[in-house]
């Protein structure tokens, strides 16, 4: 079972050279932190800026630099500031290469819920809705399972959704799964995970051809 | 040379009424129009509705309206670092519309640029699009969203000059260019007012013609709302 360093370390493995690449709040913050470091990639932030760097030193943060989540950031040579209209305008007009977001829930034909627990949770969606309704490439970092242990793979999300049929894959403490023709196909397992683990945590279809290799992180 | 700047922020806010829809820029507290705000607060106006991004914190921002209970409705994307805020929408004292956040960037774009309304993809199959025209593209969906309507927009900037010329800084630009002239009137704040020539033509951000009130603010507190640090190494 990976912990959230090893979720995030397996995505980093989906990050090419020469990626635009959005991270969200929590697990696909930490994305950053385990990039190749041969390869040229540059990291968007949806308030407005391109080429984000790593937080800064003690005494050096700026309050008019900061990133989706709100914190202190710095920025890497080359990197721009723009207008909030234009930082959609890239996620929009597909000009990120890679969405990597958290999510509640996603369902077996790619449906997402990460906004809004109808009666007790009501943040909004922020960049979420304009993320996952715009991006070719979306990866889900989340549990495989909730605080109550439920499965987050359903068949059909029951909280209110973010964007339909958009995710493509989700990579969970317990699995690597691809979505197509509405099943979740089981790509790898996590170290010391067993397939019969990931059926009994997983509601929605799960499609599973051969040995499942374990991955290698 | 047309001259925007006022004196105070007193004479910046002057014709701001009780029900009306007023836009305010910033993205969390980064680049929010801090001393309009409190203006906004000492002035009392009531049941305004204010298009934002977000709703300030509890005590800073515009928490400070919100605690003050002069908000009837709030449009923001994301409402969720304040208790007050959400208190006051469980229980029915607040109205919230939740938008996605390019869309709600697009929204004031397409307010100041004089376009009624646009399609985006975003929201589409969720609540967001209910009740909304939606069309295919080229096979894909999309759903047709309005231009706001505002009153009055603030905004904060960097530098300006009279001519109402401004430039930002980092990420507080965020949405402040986008509020610029999709308002009737746009109040900009300004850290730093400059003689009107000292600014370059070519890194301008947003031209004075989106502007019609500049003025210095008096103060910037520019809170941090999530310090993050990395250990030196």
């Amino acid at each position: 079972m990976l912990d959230k360093n090893g979720i995030a370390k397996r995505i980093a493995k989906e990050v090419q050279n020469g990626y635009y690449v959005n991270l969200g709040i929590g697990i696909p913050t930490l994305v950053a932190n385990f990039v190749r470091d041969d390869i040229e990639v540059e990291f968007q932030s949806e308030n407005g800026v391109l080429g984000m760097g790593p937080f800064p030193f003690e005494g050096q943060e700026d309050a008019d630099i900061i990133n989706a989540g709100k914190q202190t950031i710095t920025t890497m040579p080359g990197a721009s500031f723009f207008d909030s209209a234009t930082s959609f305008s890239m996620i929009r007009g597909k000009h990120v290469h890679l969405t990597i977001l958290g999510a509640m829930e996603v369902s077996e034909n790619g449906d997402i819920a990460n906004w809004k627990i109808p009666g007790k949770m009501v943040k909004g969606m922020g960049g979420a809705m304009d993320l996952v309704a715009s991006a070719d490439n979306i990866i889900v970092a989340m549990m495989h399972t909730n605080k109550r242990g439920e499965s987050k793979l359903l068949k059909r999300c029951s909280l209110p959704l973010t964007g339909v049929g958009c995710v493509t894959k989700v990579v969970t403490n317990m699995a690597v799964l691809e979505i197509k023709n509405n099943q979740f196909y089981l790509i790898e397992r996590a170290p010391g995970v067993s397939v019969e683990e990931i059926q009994n945590a997983t509601e929605g279809t799960l499609f599973i051809e051969g040995e499942i290799p374990e991955m290698n992180i | 040379m047309i001259n925007k700047k006022v004196n105070n922020v007193e004479a910046a806010l002057v014709g701001v009424k009780s029900d009306m829809t007023l836009m305010l820029g910033g993205f969390g507290l980064c680049g929010i129009p801090e001393n309009s705000i409190a203006e906004l607060v000492r002035l009392g106006v009531k049941n305004v509705t204010c298009i934002s991004n977000n709703a300030g914190v509890d005590d800073f921002g515009l928490g400070l309206l919100l605690q003050n209970k002069q908000i009837k409705k709030m449009i923001s994307s994301y409402v969720g670092e304040n208790d007050e805020f959400e208190r006051q929408m469980l229980s029915g004292e607040l109205e919230v519309e939740l938008t996605p956040q390019g869309t709600l960037a697009e929204k004031c774009r397409a307010a100041q640029a004089g376009f009624p309304a646009f399609y985006t993809p975003a929201g589409y199959g969720t609540e967001v699009a209910e009740g909304k025209e939606t069309r295919d593209f080229d096979g894909k969906m999309f759903v047709l969203e309005s231009a706001y309507k505002a009153d009055f927009a603030f905004v904060k900037a960097w530098k300006g000059d009279a001519a109402g010329n401004l430039v930002f800084k980092g990420t507080a630009r965020n949405f402040n260019p986008l509020m610029c002239g999709a308002a009737t009137i746009t109040v900009a704040e300004v850290e730093e007012l400059v003689s009107v020539g000292e600014l370059d033509p070519n890194q301008i951000h947003t031209p004075g013609i989106f502007v019609q009130r500049i003025f210095q603010g008096e103060k910037f507190e520019k809170r941090i709302e999530q310090k993050t640090v990395r250990q030196s190494s």
